[in-house]
C-alpha cells in the first residue's frame, strides 16, 4: 500500500505558467521572489545576532567575520531557493528524502565520529556533511508532498506511513546520537501532521503512547544523555559537572537583571565562566549583557518573524505549501524555545542552536535555505487565483 | 466505510483546517513565548540579586595572604627558630586531564617509593574547593624543582609553590624548650579564629612556640582578586597586607643550653638553670632530645613509632613534666620551715643515733650513715645531709604546716609563667590523700615527706624554681622563657606571683646559705669533691630519688642492680652566695648518688654562667665522672 502511495508522489504535476498580465507590473520584491517584511526582520536579527556573538567570542573578530561568511552563503542560498516553484521542490522531496536516509545510514555505517557522537560524513579532502541537517527540510518536504495528495484530514493508513516516513531517519539521528536534531526533525514532521489535521483523538492516543514509551526511551539513552536530563531536574547535584553549564547560564542571565550590565561587560561571559558562551549558550551572553530589555527585544523579534512566516503559510496557493511552510515555521519557533528554555533552566540541556545568533555553519545555512523554501512558496502565491 | 476516494482532494475544507490548526499553533507559540518571558522576568528581575551576588561571588575570589611568623632568638641575639623557603608541588584538581597518567609520571619523575606514590594517589582525591591548590607534596629538593620545570609541558594542573617553612637549626638541643609548629589539624581548625589563620598551615604545638603563638602568628592579611573560570588571577581589587608576627627574645642562653645537653651526655635527664634576681630561664634541657624539624613538615609514621616506642622516652619534657621524688635537696626548704615556724632555731640541735623512732613505734626511721651522725645542728644537719634531724623536724612540725611552707616554695604547684604544658607535679597533704585514696593521713608519712621521699614528686623546674626563691632570701620571681616581644620588654612583675616567704630573722638566710656552702666546701659536705678548687661561693644541696622503696633495714649495692632501677641523682645549687646570679637543678635519671655526678654538672653550669669559661671542657668532666662514680654515699 505505501509503494503506492510513494509512486503517486513521484507523478510530475503540470506547472501553470504566469499570467502575461500580471508579470508586467512586478515591482523589484517580486522580480527577486524575496518577501521584503521577512528579509528585513532576519536581516535586523543577523545584525543584532552578531553584535552580541562578538562579545560572547571573547571580541574575537574572525569570529565574527566567519559568522558573516555564513550569514552570506546562507543568504544566497536562501535568494536561490526562492526561485524554484512549490512544485519543483515537490519534486525534490522523495528524492531528497532518500537520499538523506540513506547518507544517515552511511554515517551509522562508516561516518565520522566527532565529540563523542557520530554526526558528520567525511569524503577526505572533499567536503564535511551532516546529513541530519538535510534532513531537517527534506522531512517536511516530504511529508508534506505525500500528505497534500491525501484526502485531508488523513486517515489511519496515511499516518502510518507518515509514521515510517518520520521514524526512520529519526531515529536513526537520535542514534548518532543527537537529541538536539532529532528532535528539530521530529518536530518539523510533527508540526506537518498536525497542521494537515490530525484529529486529536489520535493526538491524545499519541501523547498516551509517548508517555507509555518513556521508560523504553529512558533505558535507551546514553549516560551523559541521563545526566543531562537528571542534572536539568536538579543542577546542583552535580555543580563541577554537568550541572556547572545550568547554573552558570542562570547565574549569567539572573545577574543581567533588568538593563544588564552593558555589552562586553558581563563578567559571567567575559571571564570564562559560561560553557560554550558562544554557540548553545549565546542567550546567557544576551541575558547578562542587555538583561531583560534586550531578552524581550529579541523574543518579540523573533514572534514577528514566526507570525509573519505563518501568515505566509496561510496564504500559500497549495496543501503543499501551506503544510510545509507552516512547519517550518513552528520548527524555528521550536529551535527558539527549546534553547532559551534549556539556558534559563526550565529544559534540560538539548544541543539546538538560538537561530541565527549562535556562532555555527551548518545550521546557519540550513534554517536560510529553510527561508527560502518559504520565500518560495510565498512568491507563487498569486498565480493562481483565489 | 470509505466514502470518499483519496485521491478527491476538497481544497476547501484543506485550507479551514489549515488555519485552524495554524490559529492554534500561534496560540501555543504566544503561550509558549510568554512562558519563556516569565522565567526571564523571575530569573532578571525577582531573583535577580541572588543571581547578581551569585555572579560577584564567582568572579572576586578573596586570597588570604598569611603573614611571616616571628623569629624566635635566644638572650644575645642567636637564631633558635627561622623561617626557610621550600618548595612545595601544588595540583588543581579541575587541570589535571588524567590524574592516573598524571600521578605515575611524577612518580616517575621524582623517584618515589611506591608508598609515597600510594599518599600521592589518596592526597590527590580528597576533596577541594574547586580550582583551590591542593598540598600534594611538600619540601622538594632542587633536583626535583628542575625535573618538574622541564617537564612542566606535560603536567598541566601542576604548579611549584614557594612556602616559607619552620626551620629550627639547634633542633635536638632546643626541642623541648621551644617546641615546635606542625600543621593545623582539625580540631584546631574548629577552634581557631578562621580570619586570623586564612592563609596559614602552621600552629605553635608545643614549648614557647604554643606559648605565644598569638605574638608569633601575627594577622593574615586579605587580597581580593578578580579570577576567571579557571581561577587564573586577572587583577587584583583590594589589598590589605598581613601584620607579620613579633619576633620573640628568649631568655635561654644558647652557649649554656648547648652546655646542659653536652653534660648529660645523652643520659636521661634534665638540667633547668634560672637567673634568681629575675626568674629568667637560662637553660632548660630535657634529654634525650628530638629533631622537632621532623614535625614541622609533618613526621612519617616509621619515626613517629620509633620515638613513641623509644624507652627513654624523648618526647617527654622531663624538665617540666618529669615527676622525681625530690630527695635531700629539699632539706633546706624544710630548715627554712622549722625557722620560720619557730620549730627549730640555726644552733638547736638533736642527737643522732642513726635512726628515728616514732613514740610507740617500734619501727626505725634509718639515717643514711648507719651508726649516726652524733650532735647535728641545722647547717650540719645540710651539709651531711642527716636524716634523722629532718624525721625530727618532720614529726613536730606534721604534714599540715610542712605542706603549706613547701607549697609557699611552689611545690605541687605550676611555677612558669609561660611555660607550656608544665606539670604541678605532687606536694602530698591530708586532703590530698583523702581524695586520691579514702585513707587518713600516718605520722609515718610525713617521716617519708620529711627526707623527700614518699608521695612527695618535683619537676626539674619547681626545684630550680624553689632554689631561686630561696636564693634571693624569700623573694619569689615565676620563671620565664620570654624575654622580649618585638621590641616590647616582658614587665619584671609578672601577674599571680605567689607572696614572698617571710622568716622571723633575716640572718638566718645566711645560715642555711653557710650550710648549703658547706655541702659544697665543707670537709664533711657531701659534695665536697666537686667543690674542689671553687672560685667563687656556691651553695648547694645534694638529693637522691628511690626508684623504688627498700624494706626496712635493708641496704642495697647500686651495682647489683639493673640500671634502670638504680637512684636519680638530682643537685640543686646556686651561686654566688653575696649575689646569687644563676640558680640549678639537676637531674640524671638512675646515676646513683646524687653527690657525684649531678653535683658535678651543676658547678660546670655554674662555672660556665660565673667565669664564662668558653674553654670548660666537657669531656674531662665526663672523665672525671667516670672516675668518682659510687664514691661518697648521699643522702
Amino acid at each position: 500500500m505505501s509503494m503506492i502511495d510513494l509512486s503517486r508522489i513521484m507523478r510530475p504535476r503540470p506547472v501553470r505558467p504566469p499570467a502575461s498580465g500580471i508579470s508586467r507590473r512586478r515591482g523589484f520584491w517580486e522580480r527577486v521572489r524575496l518577501d521584503p517584511w521577512m528579509l528585513g526582520m532576519l536581516l535586523i536579527l543577523m545584525m543584532a545576532g552578531l553584535v552580541v556573538l562578538y562579545s560572547a567570542s571573547g571580541q574575537r573578530i574572525e569570529v565574527v567575520i566567519a559568522q558573516c561568511v555564513r550569514f552570506g552563503v546562507g543568504l544566497a542560498v536562501m535568494g536561490v531557493i526562492a526561485q524554484f516553484s512549490p512544485s519543483t521542490l515537490m519534486r525534490w522531496a522523495l528524492p531528497a528524502y532518500l537520499a538523506g536516509v540513506a547518507m544517515l545510514v552511511a554515517v551509522e555505517l562508516f561516518g565520522y565520529v566527532g565529540m563523542g557522537a557520530q554526526r558528520w560524513l567525511v569524503i577526505p579532502g572533499v567536503i564535511r556533511f551532516q546529513p541530519s541537517e538535510l534532513m531537517k527540510l527534506a522531512m517536511p518536504l516530504m511529508l508534506g508532498a505525500y500528505l497534500s495528495r491525501c484526502e485531508l484530514p488523513p486517515r489511519i493508513k496515511h499516518l502510518v506511513v507518515c509514521a515510517l516516513v518520520i521514524g526512520l531517519p529519526v531515529v536513526l539521528i537520535a542514534k548518532q546520537p543527537d537529541l538536539g536534531t532529532s528532535l528539530l526533525v521530529g518536530s518539523a514532521a510533527i508540526f506537518v501532521v498536525l497542521l494537515a489535521g490530525l484529529s486529536w483523538r489520535f493526538v491524545a492516543a499519541l501523547a498516551g503512547l509517548a508517555a507509555a514509551a518513556l521508560p523504553l526511551l529512558w533505558i535507551n539513552l546514553h549516560n551523559y544523555q541521563r545526566q543531562r536530563v537528571l542534572t536539568f531536574l536538579d543542577p546542583n547535584s552535580d555543580p563541577l559537572g554537568s550541572g556547572w553549564n545550568i547554573i552558570q547560564s542562570t547565574t549569567a542571565i539572573g545577574s543581567g537583571g533588568v538593563f544588564g550590565k552593558g555589552w562586553l561587560q558581563g563578567t559571567q561571559s567575559q571571564l570564562e565562566f559560561l560553557p560554550e558562551r558562544h554557540t548553545d549558550f549565546i542567550v546567557a551572553v544576551l541575558g547578562e549583557e542587555f538583561g531583560l530589555l534586550g531578552m524581550l527585544a529579541f523574543l518579540v523579534l523573533y514572534l514577528m518573524i514566526i507570525i509573519r512566516g505563518l501568515l505566509m503559510a496561510a496564504g500559500a496557493q497549495d496543501t503543499f505549501g501551506r503544510l510545509v511552510a507552516g512547519s517550518i515555521m513552528l520548527t524555528f519557533f521550536i529551535y527558539v524555545f527549546v534553547n532559551v528554555g534549556m539556558v534559563s533552566g526550565i529544559l534540560p540541556v538539548v544541543g539546538v542552536p538560538l537561530p541565527l545568533v549562535s556562532y555555527g555553519g551548518t545550521s546557519s545555512v540550513t534554517l536560510m535555505a529553510g527561508f527560502g523554501i518559504l520565500m518560495a512558496i510565498h512568491a507563487h502565491r498569486r498565480l493562481l487565483p483565489r | 466505510m470509505r466514502k470518499q476516494r483519496d485521491n478527491l482532494k476538497r481544497p476547501e475544507q484543506e485550507l479551514r483546517i489549515f488555519r485552524m490548526r495554524a490559529l492554534l499553533a500561534s496560540l501555543v507559540v504566544f503561550t509558549l513565548t510568554g512562558i519563556l518571558m516569565g522565567r526571564l522576568g523571575y530569573l532578571q528581575v525577582v531573583q535577580h540579586e541572588v543571581y547578581s551576588t551569585r555572579s560577584e561571588n564567582n568572579r572576586v575570589r578573596v586570597e588570604p595572604l598569611p603573614p611571616t611568623r616571628g623569629l624566635i632568638y635566644d638572650r644575645n641575639g642567636e637564631l633558635l627558630a627561622e623561617n626557610r623557603p621550600t618548595y612545595n608541588l601544588m595540583m588543581v584538581r579541575e587541570r589535571v586531564d588524567d590524574l592516573d597518567a598524571t600521578l605515575a609520571l611524577l612518580v616517575d619523575l621524582l623517584a618515589l617509593p611506591e608508598e609515597e606514590a600510594e599518599a600521592f594517589r589518596v592526597r590527590s582525591r580528597q576533596r577541594q574547593r574547586p580550582f583551590q591548590p591542593a598540598l600534594l607534596m611538600s619540601d622538594l629538593d632542587e633536583a626535583q624543582i628542575a625535573r618538574l620545570a622541564v617537564n612542566r609541558h606535560r603536567l598541566p594542573g601542576l604548579e611549584v609553590e614557594a612556602q616559607l617553612l619552620r626551620y629550627y637549626p639547634d633542633a635536638e638541643i632546643m626541642a623541648h624548650a621551644i617546641g615546635y609548629v606542625g600543621r593545623i589539624n582539625a580540631e584546631e581548625l574548629t577552634t581557631l579564629d578562621a580570619g586570623r589563620y586564612a592563609g596559614t598551615h602552621f600552629i605553635g604545638k608545643t614549648g614557647v612556640e604554643r606559648s605565644y603563638e598569638e605574638q608569633l602568628h601575627g594577622q593574615a592579611g586579605l587580597r581580593k582578586v578578580e579570577t576567571n573560570a579557571r581561577g587564573r588571577v586577572l587583577r587584583e581589587l583590594d589589598r590589605s597586607d598581613p601584620v607579620p608576627g613579633s619576633d620573640l627574645t628568649l631568655t635561654l642562653d644558647k652557649e649554656l643550653q648547648s652546655l646542659a645537653y653536652d653534660l648529660l651526655d645523652g643520659r636521661r635527664g634534665s638540667i633547668v638553670a634560672v637567673a634568681p634576681a629575675s626568674g629568667e630561664i637560662l637553660a632548660m634541657v630535657s634529654v634525650p632530645g628530638f629533631d622537632s624539624n621532623q614535625f614541622v613538615t609533618g613526621i612519617d609514621f616509621a619515626s613517629y613509632r620509633a620515638l613513641q616506642d623509644n624507652l627513654d622516652l624523648p618526647l617527654f619534657n622531663r624538665a617540666i613534666r618529669g615527676q622525681y621524688p625530690p630527695g635531700s635537696t629539699i632539706k633546706p626548704f624544710l630548715a627554712l620551715a622549722g625557722l620560720a615556724e619557730g620549730e627549730i632555731t640555726p644552733d638547736s640541735t638533736i642527737n643522732d643515733p642513726g635512726f628515728f623512732q616514732l613514740p610507740n613505734d617500734s619501727r626505725r626511721y634509718r639515717n643514711w650513715l648507719r651508726w649516726g651522725h652524733g650532735r647535728v645542728d641545722m647547717e650540719r644537719s645540710i651539709a651531711v645531709s642527716n636524716n634523722t634531724y629532718y624525721y625530727t623536724l618532720a614529726h613536730d612540725l606534721g604534714i599540715d604546716r610542712l605542706h603549706e611552707n613547701m607549697t609557699g616554695f611552689g611545690f605541687g604547684q605550676r611555677v612558669g609563667h609561660d611555660v607550656f604544658g608544665e606539670s604541678s607535679a605532687l606536694m602530698p597533704s591530708r586532703d590530698w590523700k583523702r581524695g586520691r585514696y579514702n585513707q587518713p593521713w600516718y605520722p609515718g608519712e610525713t617521716l617519708s615527706v620529711g627526707i623527700g621521699q614518699g608521695y612527695w614528686q618535683v619537676t626539674p623546674l619547681q626545684l630550680a624554681t624553689a632554689t631561686a626563691v630561696l636564693a634571693n632570701r624569700g623573694e619569689w620571681v615565676k620563671p620565664r622563657l620570654a624575654r622580649r616581644i618585638g621590641d616590647e620588654e616582658l614587665p619584671v612583675d609578672l601577674p599571680e606571683t605567689p607572696p614572698d616567704i617571710k622568716i622571723t630573722n633575716d640572718n638566718w638566710w645566711d645560715r642555711v646559705f653557710s650550710g648549703m656552702e658547706k655541702v659544697l666546701s665543707g670537709n664533711e659536705g657531701t659534695a665536697r669533691r666537686t667543690g674542689v678548687d671553687l672560685e667563687y661561693r656556691m651553695g648547694g644541696k645534694s638529693g637522691t630519688a628511690q626508684v623504688f622503696s627498700l624494706g626496712q633495714d635493708q641496704r642495697y649495692n647500686a651495682d647489683e642492680l639493673a640500671e634502670r632501677l638504680r637512684d636519680h641523682a638530682l643537685f640543686m645549687a646556686f651561686a654566688p652566695l653575696e649575689d646569687p646570679q644563676i640558680a640549678v637543678s639537676v637531674i640524671v635519671e638512675n646515676a646513683g648518688g646524687g653527690s657525684t655526678h649531678a653535683a658535678h654538672l651543676a658547678r660546670a653550669m655554674t662555672d660556665a654562667w660565673l667565669l664564662g669559661d668558653d674553654q670548660l671542657d666537657v669531656d674531662e668532666i665526663r672523665d672525671e665522672l667516670e672516675n668518682d662514680d659510687a664514691s661518697v654515699p648521699g643522702g
